[in-house]
């Protein structure tokens, strides 16, 4: 079988940072895997060591600025790479259904049995792009998922979803399927330094919207963001200041207020 | 005339606390469009669910009496059915794990705008939406584009509706779609040797702690303080601590006198998880981390020197 995995560069704003305009100014952000897609990544490499899957193709939507990105991923033991160019995209927020017009067009190339892709982006923080795939191309899906056992036999993939509260759904899903990774699933590995060799020669095959059958005009952002601000201190908390002696002071005198401690 | 049609959300015959916040939500929406207010309720007792979330704001209750427990392709035909019946132009639905199941099919079905995660709106010809990015590092506005529209609205932004209501319940039938996701059993993941729900005093060890080796600096203090280890999701994640020590939305939701939150930026689903708590005690590197927001006193500081230096007071 074969498995799409999709993954997002994101960007992550250091801890001091300045917005300029709508967006954190570009000085301030440093480019990364997103966390949810390295366990997609993960879950998807271990079913190719485990002859379950016989190829793993990643797909990104990026300016080639994410090509370092996607190195690590091959050199995590993906196959080859799809990176749809997105000058139509560039400088802003883009939509779900935006996405799912690529992803759309990319999943009827490869034709996966099984696509996994993080359960949300770090910095967008939608959480959809999965479950809106999967009703676009008619696979069956299960969003944040936890524990993956696919049995390829049988077509199906056994799932537990976890809900909120510390409860998981045991869920048998049909293949073809969408599944969104929730972190924890696996343990993602570092590349190896053979990895990180063999990576160089994999292929990353860039795609215009144009080769895919899009247009600038269809993948139009119905979401606009018009303003950006950093959420104000609601805390009306004390600050305790002072080197980490004076500041474990105070904090012990804090916690002994309080009965803690105090045997 | 523009209705908005509100999801509602149960589990394992419990209604959720969220689905009389979207009541809430959905009638200030209603307002704002100069339509009715509509409530679908799917799958399970559908009859005692819709008594218990009838309170003032709603127009009319349907149900739909399909399956017992949350199924996404019966969610997603029902709330496409209940739009094409009320001509609804906005579907609310929870932002929670099964609302994120569900609702970016909705808007799929529709052609649709979907937004998630969406902390409040306001309607004036066009809908202005605020949601978080970056992690909850900042917040933003942003247009949308369109008369027609799906949101997922975070739990906990919109107080419940209260009191009892009169709005009409309507049966509504669906027939049941082929689905490929059959849900075969639950499991309980919390619970285990301890309990961090009981506990007076939590120490609680985020991703700052860097790695597990690092942990003990942090059991330390819990010894110290007679405290009860917990952690945030990463730790937990990484397999530092097991999944019953995990604070927050989908782990433990806890309330101690006092919590110690050391290394933990303060993720919305972590202080979910917390809020609760009597005292709140942080100690970070990142100044503008969210946890200082909720805690009642702060560190800014390295928790390798700020930790053993506490723990020192106590010995």
């Amino acid at each position: 079988m074969k498995v799409l995995v999709t993954v997002k560069e994101v960007a992550e704003p250091d801890d001091d940072f300045a917005i300029e305009g709508t967006d954190i100014a570009a000085s301030d952000l440093e480019y990364g895997l997103n966390e949810w897609d390295d366990y997609a990544v993960e879950a998807a490499v271990r079913l190719a060591e485990a002859g379950i899957a016989d190829e793993v193709v990643a797909v990104t939507l990026g300016p080639e600025r994410v090509e370092e990105t996607i190195r690590k991923v091959l050199a995590k033991g993906v196959d080859r790479a799809v990176r749809v160019r997105d000058d139509a995209f560039e400088g802003t927020v883009v939509d779900v259904a935006s996405k799912v017009d690529v992803l759309e067009a990319v999943v009827d190339e490869e034709a996966p049995d099984l696509v996994l892709g993080g359960v949300q982006a770090a910095d967008t923080g939608f959480g959809a792009t999965g479950v809106a795939l999967a009703e676009r191309v008619r696979f069956a899906h299960a969003a944040v998922v936890n524990d993956l056992e696919v049995d390829a036999d049988a077509g199906i993939a056994h799932v537990h979803r976890e809900l909120e509260g510390g409860v998981e759904e045991l869920t048998d899903v049909d293949l073809p399927a969408v599944l969104t990774v929730q972190t924890g699933l696996n343990e993602p590995r570092y590349a190896s330094l053979r990895g990180i060799r063999q990576a160089q020669r994999k292929e990353i095959d860039v795609r215009d919207l144009a080769d895919l059958g899009l247009s600038a005009g269809d993948v139009g952002g119905a979401l606009t963001v018009t303003a950006m601000t950093e959420p104000e201190s609601e805390s009306d908390g004390e600050r305790i200041e002072g080197d980490a002696g004076a500041a474990a002071d105070r904090l012990a005198t804090v916690l002994r207020e309080r009965g803690v401690g105090a045997s | 005339m523009s209705d908005v049609l509100v999801v509602a959300e149960h589990r394992r015959g419990e209604l959720r606390e969220i689905s009389h916040e979207l009541v809430t939500a959905g009638r200030e929406l209603a307002d704002d469009l100069g339509g009715e207010l509509h409530v679908a309720v799917i799958a399970g007792d559908v009859a005692e669910f819709a008594a218990e979330l009838n309170r003032p704001g709603i127009d009319r209750i349907h149900t739909v009496a399909v399956g017992e427990e949350f199924d996404h392709t019966v969610y997603a035909a029902a709330a496409e059915r209940l739009v094409e019946r009320t001509g609804a132009a906005a579907v609310v639905t929870p932002n929670s794990v099964n609302g994120l199941d569900y609702a970016p099919a909705v808007a799929e079905r529709l052609g649709v705008p979907l937004v998630t995660d969406v902390l409040e709106f306001t309607y004036d010809d066009d809908l202005t939406v605020t949601r978080e990015m970056y992690g909850s590092k900042v917040e933003t506005t942003a247009a949308v584009d369109g008369d027609r529209f799906c949101l997922t609205v975070r739990g906990g932004e919109f107080a419940p509706a209260e009191g009892l209501g009169e709005a009409a319940v309507e049966p509504v039938e669906l027939d049941p779609p082929e689905s490929g996701a059959r849900v075969t059993g639950f499991e309980e993941v919390a619970g285990g040797d301890v309990d961090i729900a009981d506990a007076d005093v939590l120490v609680s060890v985020g991703r700052g702690v860097g790695e597990a080796e690092n942990l003990e600096v942090v059991e330390a203090l819990a010894d110290a303080l007679d405290a009860t280890i917990s952690a945030s999701r990463p730790v937990v994640d990484n397999g530092w601590l097991p999944k019953n020590r995990q604070v927050g939305q989908s782990g433990t939701v806890v309330a101690p006198d006092v919590y110690v939150a050391i290394g933990i930026s303060g993720a919305v689903q972590h202080v979910a998880g917390m809020k609760g708590s009597d005292t709140i005690v942080a100690i970070n590197t990142d100044p503008n981390a969210p946890i200082f927001d909720i805690a009642d006193y702060g560190i800014v500081g390295d928790l390798f020197e700020v930790v053993p230096e506490l723990v020192s007071r106590f010995e």
